[in-house]
Protein backbone atom coordinates (compact mmCIF):
# COMPACT_ATOMS: atom_id res chain seq x y z
CA UNK A 1 0.00 0.00 0.00
CA UNK A 2 1.43 3.42 -0.95
CA UNK A 3 2.01 5.59 1.97
CA UNK A 4 -0.67 8.52 0.53
CA UNK A 5 -3.66 5.43 0.19
CA UNK A 6 -6.79 7.07 0.62
CA UNK A 7 -8.73 6.51 3.95
CA UNK A 8 -11.29 3.44 3.64
CA UNK A 9 -13.99 3.61 3.44
CA UNK A 10 -17.37 1.52 4.46
CA UNK A 11 -18.49 -0.77 1.11
CA UNK A 12 -21.24 0.61 -0.04
CA UNK A 13 -24.74 -1.12 1.15
CA UNK A 14 -28.08 -1.39 -0.66
CA UNK A 15 -31.10 -0.77 1.77
CA UNK A 16 -32.68 -3.82 1.21
CA UNK A 17 -36.45 -3.59 1.12
CA UNK A 18 -38.16 -7.35 2.53
CA UNK A 19 -41.22 -8.19 1.13
CA UNK A 20 -42.16 -11.68 1.82
CA UNK A 21 -44.97 -13.70 1.08
CA UNK A 22 -46.35 -13.67 4.42
CA UNK A 23 -46.33 -9.48 3.64
CA UNK A 24 -48.19 -10.51 0.84
CA UNK A 25 -50.69 -12.27 2.60
CA UNK A 26 -50.92 -9.80 5.20
CA UNK A 27 -51.94 -7.45 2.74
CA UNK A 28 -54.68 -9.64 0.92
CA UNK A 29 -56.40 -9.72 4.12
CA UNK A 30 -56.60 -6.64 5.21
CA UNK A 31 -57.76 -5.40 2.03
CA UNK A 32 -60.50 -8.29 1.96
CA UNK A 33 -61.82 -7.45 5.30
CA UNK A 34 -61.50 -3.66 4.13
CA UNK A 35 -63.47 -5.06 1.08
CA UNK A 36 -66.40 -7.10 3.31
CA UNK A 37 -66.46 -4.29 5.37
CA UNK A 38 -67.57 -1.64 2.82
CA UNK A 39 -69.77 -4.12 1.05
CA UNK A 40 -72.12 -4.68 4.37
CA UNK A 41 -72.29 -0.84 4.48
CA UNK A 42 -73.55 -0.80 0.99
CA UNK A 43 -76.01 -3.55 1.17
CA UNK A 44 -77.13 -4.76 4.67
CA UNK A 45 -77.23 -1.10 6.52
CA UNK A 46 -78.18 0.45 4.34
CA UNK A 47 -76.99 3.40 4.89
CA UNK A 48 -77.51 6.53 2.81
CA UNK A 49 -74.19 9.48 3.79
CA UNK A 50 -75.45 12.80 3.43
CA UNK A 51 -72.38 15.09 4.34
CA UNK A 52 -74.31 18.12 3.12
CA UNK A 53 -75.89 18.58 6.41
CA UNK A 54 -72.50 18.48 8.07
CA UNK A 55 -71.24 22.04 6.83
CA UNK A 56 -73.56 24.71 8.27
CA UNK A 57 -72.82 23.59 11.24
CA UNK A 58 -68.91 24.47 11.24
CA UNK A 59 -70.02 27.97 9.62
CA UNK A 60 -73.16 30.15 9.49
CA UNK A 61 -74.64 33.10 7.84
CA UNK A 62 -75.17 35.81 10.31
CA UNK A 63 -78.41 36.80 9.10
CA UNK A 64 -78.12 40.42 10.71
CA UNK A 65 -74.74 41.08 9.19
CA UNK A 66 -74.65 39.03 6.65
CA UNK A 67 -71.21 37.70 7.46
CA UNK A 68 -69.31 33.99 8.14
CA UNK A 69 -69.76 33.39 12.07
CA UNK A 70 -68.29 30.17 13.58
CA UNK A 71 -71.12 27.69 14.36
CA UNK A 72 -71.52 24.78 16.91
CA UNK A 73 -68.57 22.87 15.75
CA UNK A 74 -66.06 25.76 15.74
CA UNK A 75 -67.24 26.42 18.92
CA UNK A 76 -67.24 23.33 19.92
CA UNK A 77 -63.58 23.26 19.07
CA UNK A 78 -62.32 26.18 20.66
CA UNK A 79 -63.59 25.03 23.79
CA UNK A 80 -61.92 21.65 23.55
CA UNK A 81 -58.69 23.18 22.40
CA UNK A 82 -59.16 25.69 25.22
CA UNK A 83 -59.68 22.80 27.83
CA UNK A 84 -56.71 21.11 26.26
CA UNK A 85 -54.26 23.82 26.65
CA UNK A 86 -55.62 24.84 30.40
CA UNK A 87 -55.89 21.23 31.02
CA UNK A 88 -52.30 20.07 30.16
CA UNK A 89 -50.58 22.93 32.08
CA UNK A 90 -52.62 22.24 35.11
CA UNK A 91 -52.11 18.58 34.78
CA UNK A 92 -48.39 19.32 34.65
CA UNK A 93 -48.63 21.15 37.54
CA UNK A 94 -50.45 18.93 39.61
CA UNK A 95 -48.34 15.45 38.34
CA UNK A 96 -44.74 17.47 39.10
CA UNK A 97 -45.79 18.60 42.92
CA UNK A 98 -47.99 15.45 43.22
CA UNK A 99 -45.17 13.03 41.63
CA UNK A 100 -42.70 15.13 43.94
CA UNK A 101 -44.72 14.10 47.01
CA UNK A 102 -44.44 10.73 45.56
CA UNK A 103 -41.05 10.21 46.09
CA UNK A 104 -41.05 12.99 49.17
CA UNK A 105 -39.39 11.52 52.55
CA UNK A 106 -41.61 12.53 54.51
CA UNK A 107 -44.77 10.72 55.29
CA UNK A 108 -47.18 12.98 55.17
CA UNK A 109 -46.61 14.53 51.33
CA UNK A 110 -46.16 10.63 50.59
CA UNK A 111 -49.54 9.69 52.24
CA UNK A 112 -51.43 12.44 50.26
CA UNK A 113 -50.32 11.99 46.91
CA UNK A 114 -50.57 8.16 46.95
CA UNK A 115 -54.12 8.46 48.51
CA UNK A 116 -54.83 10.84 45.51
CA UNK A 117 -53.15 8.35 42.93
CA UNK A 118 -55.01 5.42 44.37
CA UNK A 119 -58.53 6.83 44.70
CA UNK A 120 -58.72 8.31 40.77
CA UNK A 121 -56.66 5.34 39.38
CA UNK A 122 -59.15 3.00 40.55
CA UNK A 123 -62.71 5.05 40.14
CA UNK A 124 -64.08 4.96 36.55
CA UNK A 125 -63.36 8.43 34.88
CA UNK A 126 -67.27 8.09 34.63
CA UNK A 127 -67.86 7.83 37.98
CA UNK A 128 -65.27 10.49 39.42
CA UNK A 129 -66.87 13.28 37.08
CA UNK A 130 -70.15 12.89 38.26
CA UNK A 131 -68.84 12.73 41.81
CA UNK A 132 -65.97 15.65 41.26
CA UNK A 133 -68.90 18.27 39.70
CA UNK A 134 -71.78 17.30 41.87
CA UNK A 135 -70.81 16.72 45.30
CA UNK A 136 -67.68 18.36 45.12
CA UNK A 137 -67.28 21.64 42.91
CA UNK A 138 -71.06 22.45 42.39
CA UNK A 139 -71.32 23.05 46.11
CA UNK A 140 -68.11 25.40 46.54
CA UNK A 141 -68.10 27.28 42.68
CA UNK A 142 -70.99 29.26 43.39
CA UNK A 143 -70.40 30.82 46.68
CA UNK A 144 -67.22 32.32 45.27
CA UNK A 145 -69.80 34.16 42.00
CA UNK A 146 -67.54 34.09 39.46
CA UNK A 147 -69.67 34.72 36.88
CA UNK A 148 -71.31 37.55 38.07
CA UNK A 149 -68.03 39.30 38.74
CA UNK A 150 -66.67 38.24 35.46
CA UNK A 151 -70.06 39.88 34.55
CA UNK A 152 -69.00 43.07 35.71
CA UNK A 153 -65.88 43.29 33.84
CA UNK A 154 -64.59 45.77 31.26
CA UNK A 155 -65.53 44.95 27.82
CA UNK A 156 -62.10 44.20 26.67
CA UNK A 157 -61.17 42.25 29.99
CA UNK A 158 -64.35 40.44 29.21
CA UNK A 159 -63.27 39.64 25.79
CA UNK A 160 -59.73 38.36 26.68
CA UNK A 161 -61.54 36.44 29.70
CA UNK A 162 -63.88 34.87 26.41
CA UNK A 163 -61.01 33.98 24.07
CA UNK A 164 -58.76 32.36 27.18
CA UNK A 165 -62.13 30.69 29.01
CA UNK A 166 -65.21 30.98 26.48
CA UNK A 167 -68.32 32.77 27.38
CA UNK A 168 -68.36 34.50 30.58
CA UNK A 169 -71.81 33.32 30.82
CA UNK A 170 -70.74 29.43 30.96
CA UNK A 171 -67.23 30.36 32.69
CA UNK A 172 -68.24 28.67 36.13
CA UNK A 173 -68.97 25.26 34.26
CA UNK A 174 -66.27 25.52 32.02
CA UNK A 175 -63.82 25.83 35.31
CA UNK A 176 -65.60 22.98 36.48
CA UNK A 177 -65.07 21.07 33.42
CA UNK A 178 -61.45 21.58 33.26
CA UNK A 179 -61.04 21.37 37.06
CA UNK A 180 -62.60 17.80 37.05
CA UNK A 181 -60.33 17.41 33.85
CA UNK A 182 -56.94 18.22 35.09
CA UNK A 183 -57.26 16.42 38.43
CA UNK A 184 -58.50 13.20 37.01
CA UNK A 185 -55.28 13.32 34.56
CA UNK A 186 -52.74 14.97 37.03
CA UNK A 187 -53.28 11.35 38.73
CA UNK A 188 -51.46 9.39 35.98
CA UNK A 189 -49.37 12.70 35.43
CA UNK A 190 -47.90 12.24 39.01
CA UNK A 191 -47.16 8.62 38.71
CA UNK A 192 -45.25 9.29 35.21
CA UNK A 193 -43.51 11.82 37.18
CA UNK A 194 -42.66 9.67 40.47
CA UNK A 195 -41.46 7.08 37.31
CA UNK A 196 -39.24 9.94 36.23
CA UNK A 197 -37.69 11.19 39.40
CA UNK A 198 -36.96 7.70 40.05
CA UNK A 199 -35.17 7.08 36.76
CA UNK A 200 -32.66 9.57 37.47
CA UNK A 201 -29.47 8.16 39.37
CA UNK A 202 -29.03 8.07 42.96
CA UNK A 203 -25.33 9.74 42.41
CA UNK A 204 -26.74 12.79 40.76
CA UNK A 205 -28.45 13.66 44.07
CA UNK A 206 -24.86 12.91 45.67
CA UNK A 207 -23.49 15.33 43.57
CA UNK A 208 -25.80 17.77 43.55
CA UNK A 209 -25.28 17.69 47.54
CA UNK A 210 -21.68 17.67 47.87
CA UNK A 211 -21.41 20.85 46.02
CA UNK A 212 -24.09 22.48 48.77
CA UNK A 213 -27.24 22.71 47.03
CA UNK A 214 -30.02 22.81 49.09
CA UNK A 215 -33.02 19.58 48.19
CA UNK A 216 -35.12 21.81 46.18
CA UNK A 217 -32.30 22.99 44.25
CA UNK A 218 -31.35 19.59 43.15
CA UNK A 219 -34.74 18.66 42.63
CA UNK A 220 -35.28 21.58 40.57
CA UNK A 221 -31.69 21.82 38.77
CA UNK A 222 -30.52 18.42 38.39
CA UNK A 223 -33.39 15.50 38.77
CA UNK A 224 -36.59 17.48 37.34
CA UNK A 225 -35.26 18.70 33.77
CA UNK A 226 -33.50 14.44 33.61
CA UNK A 227 -36.47 13.32 34.60
CA UNK A 228 -38.73 15.15 32.32
CA UNK A 229 -36.54 13.91 29.66
CA UNK A 230 -36.60 10.67 30.16
CA UNK A 231 -40.81 10.88 30.57
CA UNK A 232 -41.27 12.16 27.43
CA UNK A 233 -42.81 9.33 25.50
CA UNK A 234 -45.25 8.36 28.15
CA UNK A 235 -46.11 12.31 28.95
CA UNK A 236 -47.42 12.88 25.50
CA UNK A 237 -49.50 9.74 25.46
CA UNK A 238 -51.13 10.65 28.94
CA UNK A 239 -51.71 14.67 27.41
CA UNK A 240 -52.69 12.85 24.26
CA UNK A 241 -55.42 10.26 26.38
CA UNK A 242 -56.46 13.35 28.20
CA UNK A 243 -57.49 15.79 25.09
CA UNK A 244 -60.00 12.69 24.15
CA UNK A 245 -60.99 12.23 27.89
CA UNK A 246 -62.32 15.64 27.58
CA UNK A 247 -65.41 14.41 25.92
CA UNK A 248 -65.97 13.30 29.34
CA UNK A 249 -66.92 16.40 30.47
CA UNK A 250 -69.84 16.88 28.01
CA UNK A 251 -71.36 15.01 30.85
CA UNK A 252 -71.54 17.70 32.93
CA UNK A 253 -72.48 20.23 30.00
CA UNK A 254 -69.07 21.60 29.05
CA UNK A 255 -70.31 22.50 25.78
CA UNK A 256 -67.05 20.73 23.96
CA UNK A 257 -66.98 19.30 20.56
CA UNK A 258 -68.48 15.85 21.88
CA UNK A 259 -71.75 17.63 23.10
CA UNK A 260 -72.06 19.74 20.34
CA UNK A 261 -71.47 16.97 18.20
CA UNK A 262 -74.57 14.84 20.16
CA UNK A 263 -76.87 18.12 20.11
CA UNK A 264 -76.30 18.25 16.09
CA UNK A 265 -76.46 14.25 15.80
CA UNK A 266 -79.90 14.18 17.55
CA UNK A 267 -81.22 17.74 15.37
CA UNK A 268 -79.97 16.39 11.94
CA UNK A 269 -80.58 12.33 12.41
CA UNK A 270 -77.06 12.00 10.66
CA UNK A 271 -75.22 10.13 13.56
CA UNK A 272 -72.60 8.69 11.28
CA UNK A 273 -71.83 12.00 9.29
CA UNK A 274 -71.41 13.91 12.46
CA UNK A 275 -69.17 11.37 14.56
CA UNK A 276 -67.02 10.66 11.94
CA UNK A 277 -66.12 14.13 11.19
CA UNK A 278 -65.79 15.04 14.86
CA UNK A 279 -64.08 12.31 15.29
CA UNK A 280 -61.47 13.50 12.53
CA UNK A 281 -61.04 16.46 13.89
CA UNK A 282 -60.04 14.59 16.99
CA UNK A 283 -57.33 12.47 15.56
CA UNK A 284 -56.33 16.37 13.90
CA UNK A 285 -55.74 17.52 17.46
CA UNK A 286 -54.01 14.50 18.78
CA UNK A 287 -51.82 13.67 15.76
CA UNK A 288 -50.33 17.56 15.95
CA UNK A 289 -50.18 16.76 19.15
CA UNK A 290 -48.11 14.13 18.87
CA UNK A 291 -45.45 15.66 16.38
CA UNK A 292 -45.23 18.44 18.74
CA UNK A 293 -43.87 15.90 21.53
CA UNK A 294 -42.16 13.53 18.55
CA UNK A 295 -40.23 16.74 17.88
CA UNK A 296 -39.26 17.96 21.36
CA UNK A 297 -38.32 14.29 21.96
CA UNK A 298 -35.24 14.45 19.21
CA UNK A 299 -34.16 17.67 20.22
CA UNK A 300 -33.95 16.55 24.06
CA UNK A 301 -31.93 13.44 22.98
CA UNK A 302 -30.12 15.47 20.48
CA UNK A 303 -28.60 17.83 22.95
CA UNK A 304 -27.27 15.07 25.24
CA UNK A 305 -25.08 14.15 22.46
CA UNK B 1 -2.34 24.12 60.22
CA UNK B 2 -5.18 26.46 60.16
CA UNK B 3 -4.45 29.70 61.94
CA UNK B 4 -5.78 28.32 65.66
CA UNK B 5 -3.62 24.83 65.07
CA UNK B 6 -6.90 22.85 65.32
CA UNK B 7 -6.91 20.00 62.84
CA UNK B 8 -8.93 20.90 59.08
CA UNK B 9 -10.65 17.39 60.07
CA UNK B 10 -11.01 15.73 62.88
CA UNK B 11 -12.89 12.07 63.28
CA UNK B 12 -13.68 10.63 66.85
CA UNK B 13 -15.19 7.42 68.08
CA UNK B 14 -16.95 7.45 64.52
CA UNK B 15 -18.70 4.21 64.38
CA UNK B 16 -21.36 3.56 61.42
CA UNK B 17 -23.76 0.23 60.17
CA UNK B 18 -25.51 -0.33 57.30
CA UNK B 19 -28.43 -2.52 58.76
CA UNK B 20 -26.45 -4.90 61.04
CA UNK B 21 -23.33 -4.70 59.31
CA UNK B 22 -20.56 -3.05 60.87
CA UNK B 23 -18.90 -0.94 58.14
CA UNK B 24 -16.87 2.02 60.49
CA UNK B 25 -15.60 0.76 63.19
CA UNK B 26 -14.21 3.01 66.12
CA UNK B 27 -12.36 5.67 63.83
CA UNK B 28 -9.83 8.64 64.46
CA UNK B 29 -8.29 10.54 62.41
CA UNK B 30 -6.99 13.94 62.33
CA UNK B 31 -5.98 15.68 59.07
CA UNK B 32 -4.69 19.40 59.13
CA UNK B 33 -4.77 22.11 56.77
CA UNK B 34 -2.50 21.58 53.99
CA UNK B 35 -1.94 17.66 54.10
CA UNK B 36 -2.11 15.17 51.37
CA UNK B 37 -3.70 11.69 52.46
CA UNK B 38 -4.18 8.48 51.05
CA UNK B 39 -6.48 5.90 52.17
CA UNK B 40 -6.42 2.61 51.10
CA UNK B 41 -7.22 -0.81 51.57
CA UNK B 42 -9.10 -3.91 50.10
CA UNK B 43 -12.58 -3.46 48.78
CA UNK B 44 -15.02 -3.52 51.51
CA UNK B 45 -12.92 -2.39 54.15
CA UNK B 46 -15.28 1.10 54.59
CA UNK B 47 -12.99 3.72 52.96
CA UNK B 48 -15.07 4.84 50.46
CA UNK B 49 -17.99 5.59 53.56
CA UNK B 50 -15.24 6.81 55.82
CA UNK B 51 -14.52 9.82 53.44
CA UNK B 52 -18.49 9.74 52.48
CA UNK B 53 -19.19 10.45 56.08
CA UNK B 54 -17.21 13.37 55.98
CA UNK B 55 -19.72 15.78 53.32
CA UNK B 56 -22.42 13.65 55.45
CA UNK B 57 -23.33 11.53 51.83
CA UNK B 58 -23.61 9.14 54.52
CA UNK B 59 -24.48 9.63 58.42
CA UNK B 60 -22.64 8.19 61.02
CA UNK B 61 -24.25 6.53 63.82
CA UNK B 62 -21.51 7.35 66.82
CA UNK B 63 -18.72 9.88 67.50
CA UNK B 64 -18.04 12.97 65.93
CA UNK B 65 -16.94 14.25 63.13
CA UNK B 66 -15.62 18.22 63.37
CA UNK B 67 -14.89 20.03 59.66
CA UNK B 68 -13.37 23.20 59.25
CA UNK B 69 -14.50 23.86 63.70
CA UNK B 70 -18.36 22.98 62.57
CA UNK B 71 -19.27 19.88 64.20
CA UNK B 72 -21.55 17.43 61.83
CA UNK B 73 -24.95 16.73 63.21
CA UNK B 74 -28.68 16.63 62.34
CA UNK B 75 -28.69 20.67 61.63
CA UNK B 76 -29.02 20.85 57.74
CA UNK B 77 -27.29 24.28 57.84
CA UNK B 78 -24.31 22.84 59.04
CA UNK B 79 -24.28 20.03 56.59
CA UNK B 80 -24.91 22.65 53.98
CA UNK B 81 -22.07 24.74 55.24
CA UNK B 82 -19.59 21.95 55.50
CA UNK B 83 -20.22 20.91 52.07
CA UNK B 84 -19.64 24.22 50.49
CA UNK B 85 -15.98 24.11 51.80
CA UNK B 86 -15.47 20.63 50.53
CA UNK B 87 -15.45 19.06 47.14
CA UNK B 88 -15.86 16.07 45.85
CA UNK B 89 -14.70 13.68 42.81
CA UNK B 90 -16.70 10.06 42.49
CA UNK B 91 -15.46 6.97 40.80
CA UNK B 92 -18.43 7.70 37.95
CA UNK B 93 -17.80 11.33 37.49
CA UNK B 94 -21.49 12.01 38.27
CA UNK B 95 -21.33 14.92 35.99
CA UNK B 96 -24.83 16.31 35.36
CA UNK B 97 -25.59 15.09 31.84
CA UNK B 98 -27.94 17.64 30.83
CA UNK B 99 -25.63 20.49 30.81
CA UNK B 100 -22.59 21.54 29.06
CA UNK B 101 -19.36 21.09 30.71
CA UNK B 102 -19.39 24.61 31.65
CA UNK B 103 -22.90 24.89 33.27
CA UNK B 104 -21.80 22.14 34.88
CA UNK B 105 -19.19 24.15 36.89
CA UNK B 106 -21.34 27.45 36.76
CA UNK B 107 -24.22 25.70 38.33
CA UNK B 108 -23.90 25.63 42.19
CA UNK B 109 -21.50 28.48 42.01
CA UNK B 110 -24.50 30.41 40.92
CA UNK B 111 -26.98 28.79 43.44
CA UNK B 112 -25.16 27.74 46.40
CA UNK B 113 -23.02 30.88 46.43
CA UNK B 114 -25.40 33.34 44.43
CA UNK B 115 -22.05 34.01 42.29
CA UNK B 116 -23.03 36.94 39.48
CA UNK B 117 -22.91 34.68 36.36
CA UNK B 118 -20.25 36.59 34.40
CA UNK B 119 -18.12 35.70 37.28
CA UNK B 120 -19.16 32.32 37.91
CA UNK B 121 -18.10 31.79 34.14
CA UNK B 122 -15.21 33.44 34.41
CA UNK B 123 -14.26 31.09 37.19
CA UNK B 124 -16.02 27.78 35.45
CA UNK B 125 -13.01 28.72 32.86
CA UNK B 126 -10.32 29.35 34.71
CA UNK B 127 -10.62 26.11 36.62
CA UNK B 128 -11.06 24.33 33.23
CA UNK B 129 -8.17 26.11 32.26
CA UNK B 130 -6.59 24.52 35.24
CA UNK B 131 -7.71 20.59 34.55
CA UNK B 132 -6.60 21.44 30.73
CA UNK B 133 -9.54 21.30 28.86
CA UNK B 134 -10.89 24.93 28.58
CA UNK B 135 -11.82 24.33 24.65
CA UNK B 136 -14.19 21.25 25.81
CA UNK B 137 -16.19 24.01 27.75
CA UNK B 138 -19.57 23.96 25.02
CA UNK B 139 -19.82 20.14 24.72
CA UNK B 140 -21.86 18.02 26.90
CA UNK B 141 -20.24 15.18 29.32
CA UNK B 142 -21.50 12.47 26.93
CA UNK B 143 -19.33 13.86 24.36
CA UNK B 144 -15.93 13.69 26.71
CA UNK B 145 -13.54 10.48 26.97
CA UNK B 146 -13.99 9.18 30.60
CA UNK B 147 -10.58 10.99 31.85
CA UNK B 148 -11.77 14.14 30.37
CA UNK B 149 -14.92 14.18 32.14
CA UNK B 150 -13.36 13.17 35.55
CA UNK B 151 -11.33 16.52 35.03
CA UNK B 152 -14.51 18.29 34.31
CA UNK B 153 -15.81 16.85 37.43
CA UNK B 154 -12.57 18.02 39.44
CA UNK B 155 -12.89 21.68 38.03
CA UNK B 156 -16.63 21.73 38.73
CA UNK B 157 -15.24 21.18 42.56
CA UNK B 158 -13.02 23.92 42.66
CA UNK B 159 -15.00 26.22 41.18
CA UNK B 160 -16.76 26.21 44.47
CA UNK B 161 -13.36 26.82 46.08
CA UNK B 162 -13.19 24.40 48.63
CA UNK B 163 -10.83 23.91 51.63
CA UNK B 164 -10.43 20.54 51.47
CA UNK B 165 -11.05 17.94 48.65
CA UNK B 166 -12.18 14.35 48.54
CA UNK B 167 -11.72 11.65 45.91
CA UNK B 168 -13.49 8.57 46.05
CA UNK B 169 -11.16 6.00 43.76
CA UNK B 170 -11.07 9.14 41.23
CA UNK B 171 -9.34 6.82 38.65
CA UNK B 172 -11.04 3.14 39.14
CA UNK B 173 -13.52 3.49 36.25
CA UNK B 174 -11.26 5.12 34.00
CA UNK B 175 -8.68 3.13 30.82
CA UNK B 176 -4.95 2.90 31.20
CA UNK B 177 -4.57 5.45 29.22
CA UNK B 178 -6.65 8.12 30.57
CA UNK B 179 -5.35 7.63 34.40
CA UNK B 180 -2.21 9.40 33.76
CA UNK B 181 -4.20 12.80 32.54
CA UNK B 182 -6.05 13.07 35.28
CA UNK B 183 -3.47 12.22 38.24
CA UNK B 184 -1.41 14.66 36.76
CA UNK B 185 -4.00 16.97 37.51
CA UNK B 186 -4.58 16.03 40.86
CA UNK B 187 -0.65 16.09 41.45
CA UNK B 188 -0.59 19.86 40.08
CA UNK B 189 -3.66 20.84 42.59
CA UNK B 190 -1.62 19.07 45.84
CA UNK B 191 1.49 20.66 44.80
CA UNK B 192 -0.98 23.49 44.89
CA UNK B 193 -1.39 23.05 48.63
CA UNK B 194 -4.61 22.20 48.82
CA UNK B 195 -5.81 19.70 51.74
CA UNK B 196 -6.63 16.24 49.98
CA UNK B 197 -8.40 13.11 50.89
CA UNK B 198 -7.94 9.99 48.37
CA UNK B 199 -9.14 6.82 48.56
CA UNK B 200 -7.37 5.16 45.65
CA UNK B 201 -5.09 2.55 44.67
CA UNK B 202 -2.71 4.18 42.78
CA UNK B 203 0.19 3.56 44.72
CA UNK B 204 2.78 5.66 42.45
CA UNK B 205 0.69 8.95 43.13
CA UNK B 206 0.72 8.03 46.99
CA UNK B 207 4.69 7.84 47.21
CA UNK B 208 4.82 11.10 45.55
CA UNK B 209 1.90 13.60 46.83
CA UNK B 210 0.98 12.04 50.25
CA UNK B 211 1.72 13.09 53.32
CA UNK B 212 -0.54 10.47 55.25
CA UNK B 213 -1.18 6.68 54.36
CA UNK B 214 -4.03 5.18 56.24
CA UNK B 215 -4.75 1.54 55.42
CA UNK B 216 -8.03 0.46 56.41
CA UNK B 217 -9.09 -3.12 56.56
CA UNK B 218 -12.97 -4.54 57.80
CA UNK B 219 -14.01 -1.04 58.76
CA UNK B 220 -10.80 -0.34 61.00
CA UNK B 221 -7.86 2.08 60.59
CA UNK B 222 -4.74 -0.89 60.89
CA UNK B 223 -2.30 1.60 59.95
CA UNK B 224 -1.46 5.17 59.78
CA UNK B 225 2.32 6.33 58.49
CA UNK B 226 4.07 8.78 56.71
CA UNK B 227 4.44 6.99 52.56
CA UNK B 228 8.19 6.00 53.37
CA UNK B 229 7.91 4.06 56.58
CA UNK B 230 4.44 3.27 55.07
CA UNK B 231 5.62 1.13 51.71
CA UNK B 232 9.21 0.57 53.04
CA UNK B 233 8.34 -0.94 56.47
CA UNK B 234 4.70 -1.19 57.16
CA UNK B 235 4.09 -2.44 60.87
CA UNK B 236 1.11 -4.53 60.54
CA UNK B 237 1.38 -7.91 58.40
CA UNK B 238 -2.25 -6.97 57.16
CA UNK B 239 -0.69 -3.98 55.43
CA UNK B 240 1.88 -6.27 54.48
CA UNK B 241 0.27 -9.17 52.62
CA UNK B 242 -2.01 -6.03 51.13
CA UNK B 243 0.98 -4.08 49.87
CA UNK B 244 2.31 -7.52 48.40
CA UNK B 245 -0.28 -8.02 46.45
CA UNK B 246 -0.64 -4.98 44.83
CA UNK B 247 2.25 -3.95 44.15
CA UNK B 248 3.72 -7.64 43.26
CA UNK B 249 3.28 -6.62 39.33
Amino acid sequence: MSPEAPERLPPLRRKSVSFGWLDGLLLALLLAAFGYFAWRTQTVLYYKWDWSTVWPWIVRVDPRTGGWVPNAILLGLATTLRLAVWGIMLAAVIGAVMGWARTSQRLLPRLISTSYVMLIRNIPPIVFVFVFVFFITSQILPSLGIADRAARLSPEVQWWLSVLFGPTNRIENFIVGLICLSVFTGAYVTEIVRAGIESVPRAQVEAGNSLGLTRFQVLRDIVFPQALRNVIPPLSNQFIQMIKDSSLVSLVSVQELTFVAQDIQISTQRVFEVLLFVGLIYFLICWSLSALFGKLERDATRVRG
Amino acid sequence: MSRDGQPMIALSGVNKWFGTFHVLKDIDLEIHAGQRVVVCGPSGSGKSTLIRCINRLEEHDEGQIVVDGITLDEDMRNVAAIRREVGMVFQQFNLFPHLSVLDNCVLAQRRARGTPKAEARERAMHYLERVRIPEQAAKYPAQLSGGQQQRVAIARSLCMEPKVMLFDEPTSALDPEMIKEVLDVMIDLAQSGMTMICVTHEMGFARKVADKMVFMDHGRIVETAPPDRFFAAPASERTQLFLSQILSH
